[in-house]
């Protein structure tokens, strides 16, 4: 600050010479004024900033921006991979190519399998049960068991390609994993259906309307080109994780309501990390992977991070794909309130305020399925398929009816990232309403592990035996009268379905309604377009049915007899007063008359 | 022509009431914002005044504690019954019939009986609620899902505040009981208290 008076003196002085003032002594007074006027306008920051603490330096906004060099869109790897003359090709089975691959990463299989991208199971230290979608049900589809053919389309293996006999994963050998669905970057690698989880080898049929993960609007796949493709490879990127997880549950968007492929090319506006012209995020850089292993999941929600931020050469043992592995636990600096607002992340998840609303990309996600109006066909004998204005299906007859929104506000709820799943075989227990949770979530305002999370809660109402009281195992896909989607039969599917899964079935059947809680955490809104304070600190705010927290502005917590006495006194005493001094006045005014009148 | 004035608040204390009458209404406006008694101005900014009016009022008071002491001016609020039932008959009863005020004001004494009870219960308990309270919420609402209870904390500076506003509207009206409505006000002014003889 005294440099900048100096420089202020020093300009205001050589302002003052060229304006032509030689005379010296005038020349002197003004650079006393000038001195005395720099020293007035620049003494108070100087004295407020004179001790140069850290801390001040950290707030000055300035150093706090986010020098993250924007990712050039490439392989990311030193290594051509057309040079080799392993991937010269050509390959007549994908398996050939992770043979091949395999003899340069020679770890590469063992690390893929140990991670549930392959097995689809895994233990849940905090419930002690099997999770994945090898045990637990889904409010989508429902289930994997008898419907593995088409369901390891997105599998990262090959091999179940024989209808009606699955081969469980640890069954299968280390060239049946499948590398190319992860690190192509030819954009021609595409895993078809009812194949189990093996691309095309010969022009193979699809049923139209899922382009984008055919690679084709067409009734048929063209044979892949697995040496192309092999050449390819390259640290994935959103294209390869999105083939899955954005189309999850039947479609685009459809699954998770925070991905879906609007997150291709985002704008800033619909995720900040992942801003194709800014930071430009891959889902890596999140998700940080080492030896195959992701990152964070649906499984291991860290509700509460407790760990500090990510530091190069540190220990940390953190999740990193939180928030606060970046951004720490005070990330809000700028402001007179930031340490306000940095007193909000006790309680409540980043998401909650940073995503406003989820499904923003322009792209619907499936709100509700109701699988128990499923069955009906059209007049030419096909499954009814109903189209709403916007073009969403409301009704398919292989699936049933849809309920669908976009920009869609979360539910809030207290979260502490224990969900406890149903597998195959549980017994249903519906709460008060009904309702069937597929996977409870657990958190209290007290339990010092919870914070408040925005979820997706996705419905349905799926078949249960009425009798074992367990959800329907069904078998939904395949090519055979058993299949749902073939023959609309749920009696055949159904018991299709338990017998595969080795569970009794009484051959009663009936529908129940089902929930499931989606944790949002993608879609990532620019600071300036999250949540503002008056949307919770108000009466029917985004947080009004949210117990244990005392938010300012929200009725239901006042205390009412304090606000009942508070203003009944404060009402007394107005009209008391006002009374009092009417009283005066007309006196006062009496008094006077009668003076006059003397 | 007043028969005598005296000059009753001096600059500071002059200084001190003003500047503290805009804080407490300033803080009463926000606070009631933030509270949701009413709406229509935004959430953010009642928010920012009230804090800022609140760290203002904390200075303020750091001398007015200090004055207080150093003049001997507490003593203007040590409690007195005597005369108390005078005072309450002249407000009840006298004024309305343009008696004169039994308490005789000097520079010294410068509260009446009624005066004294109704300052110092604003000082010794009002502003002991608002303030602990507010300091509470200001320094630890961030621990408020574990260690304490910010919704406990929260009501009692609620009830602080009711009781704040009660004050406000009894002192306002108050003001204009002098020998003219607007004598104390010009009092608190100036500082010169006229007398009506």
């Amino acid at each position: 600050m005294a440099v900048t008076s100096i420089h202020a003196y020093r300009r205001a002085c050589a302002m003052m010479s060229a304006a032509g003032l030689p005379d010296a002594a005038p020349l002197r007074r003004c650079r006393v004024i000038v001195m005395m006027l720099a020293l007035a306008a620049f003494s108070p920051p100087t004295f407020a900033s004179a001790p140069a603490n850290p801390a001040a330096t950290a707030a000055s906004g300035e150093l706090l921006h986010w020098h993250v060099v924007p990712q050039t869109r490439g392989p990311w790897t030193p290594t051509d991979h057309r040079k080799f003359k392993q991937l010269a090709g050509p390959f007549k089975r994908p398996e050939d190519v992770t043979a091949a691959c395999l003899s340069c990463h020679t770890d590469a299989a063992k690390q893929v399998k140990s991670t549930i991208h392959w097995s689809w199971s895994k233990f849940d230290p905090k419930t002690g049960r099997m999770v994945g979608k090898r045990h637990v049900f889904n409010t989508f589809c429902a289930n994997i068991t008898s419907n593995e053919q088409f369901c390891t389309t997105c599998h990262v293996g090959y091999g179940n390609s024989k209808p009606g006999q699955f081969t469980p994963f640890e069954k299968l050998g280390d060239n049946h994993v499948d590398c190319l669905v992860c690190h192509d970057q030819s954009g021609t690698y595409h895993k078809i259906p009812f194949t189990g989880g093996n691309p095309a080898m010969t022009r193979t049929p699809v049923r139209p309307g899922c382009g984008e993960v055919y690679g084709t609007d067409k009734p048929y796949v063209e044979p892949a080109d697995l040496a192309l493709i092999a050449q390819s490879v390259g640290a994935p990127k959103r294209e390869n994780c999105g083939v899955c997880h954005f189309y999850g549950g039947g479609g685009d968007g459809v699954k998770h309501g925070d991905l879906d492929s609007s997150l291709l090319n985002p704008p800033k506006s619909l995720d900040v990390h992942m801003d194709a012209h800014g930071l430009n995020f891959t889902c890596e850089k999140c998700h940080l992977t080492s030896d195959h292993r992701m990152a964070g999941g649906h499984y291991e929600v860290d509700a509460k991070p407790t760990a500090l931020r990510y530091m190069r050469g540190a220990m940390h043992g953190g999740n990193p794909a939180t928030c606060r592995s970046c951004h720490g636990a005070a990330p809000h600096h700028d402001g007179d309130l930031g340490s306000t607002i940095n007193m909000h992340t006790r309680a409540i998840a980043c998401q909650t305020c940073h995503i406003p609303q989820f499904a923003r990309g322009g792209l619907p996600t499936k709100l509700s399925w109701d699988y128990s109006s499923a069955g009906k066909f059209g007049p030419n004998g096909t499954p009814l398929v109903i189209n709403d204005k916007r073009g969403w299906n409301i009704y398919w007859g292989v699936k049933g009816s849809f309920k669908w929104g976009e920009n869609v506000v979360p539910q809030y709820r207290w979260f502490n990232g224990t969900e406890t799943w149903m597998n195959t075989g549980d017994k249903i227990h519906p709460d008060r309403n009904g309702i069937v949770d597929v996977n409870r979530i657990a958190g209290s305002p007290s339990d010092g592990k919870s914070r408040i999370w925005p979820f997706k809660i996705m419905h349905n109402n799926q078949p249960y035996d009425t009798v074992n009281k367990t959800l329907a195992v069904f078998h939904s896909f395949g090519f055979d009268d058993a299949a749902f989607t073939i023959t609309g039969n749920w009696q055949k599917a159904i018991s299709t379905g338990m017998k595969a899964a080795h569970l009794p079935y009484s051959g009663h059947f009936d529908f129940v309604p089902t929930q499931m809680y989606w944790p949002i955490t993608h879609m990532v809104a620019p600071a300036e377009k999250s949540l503002r304070c008056a949307q919770c600190h108000t009466d029917g705010g985004r947080l009004q049915n949210i117990p244990g927290v005392y938010i300012p502005g929200r009725s239901a917590d006042h205390q009412p007899w304090i606000e009942r006495i508070g203003l009944l006194a404060v009402v007394m005493a107005l009209l008391g007063v006002l009374g009092h001094g009417a009283i005066r006045t007309i006196l006062w005014l009496r008094r006077r008359s009668r003076t006059q009148e003397h | 022509m007043p028969a005598h004035r005296i000059y009753l608040f001096k600059r500071f204390e002059r200084f001190w009431h003003w500047s503290q009458a805009l804080l407490v209404i300033t803080l009463m406006l926000s606070g009631f914002r933030i509270h949701g008694l009413y709406r229509g101005v935004d959430f953010v900014s009642a928010l920012r005044l009230h804090i800022y009016a609140a760290w203002a009022l904390v200075l303020l008071w750091v001398f007015a504690v200090f004055w207080h002491f150093t003049s001997g001016e507490w003593r203007q609020y040590i409690p007195t019954l005597n005369n108390i039932r005078q005072v309450m008959r002249y407000y009840a009863w006298g004024i309305f019939l343009g008696e004169h005020h039994p308490y005789q004001v000097t520079a010294a004494r410068k509260h009446n009986p009624l005066q004294r009870l109704a300052y110092l219960w604003v000082k010794l308990m009002i502003n002991p609620i608002i303030w602990i309270s507010g300091l509470v919420l200001l320094l630890f609402a961030y621990n408020w899902t574990t260690d304490i209870s910010l919704q406990a904390v929260a009501w009692l500076h609620t009830a602080g505040a009711y009781m704040m506003l009660l004050f406000f509207v009894l002192h306002v009206y108050l003001t204009t009981t002098g020998a003219t409505p607007l004598a104390h006000i010009k009092a608190m002014i100036s500082g010169w208290e006229s007398s009506e003889e």
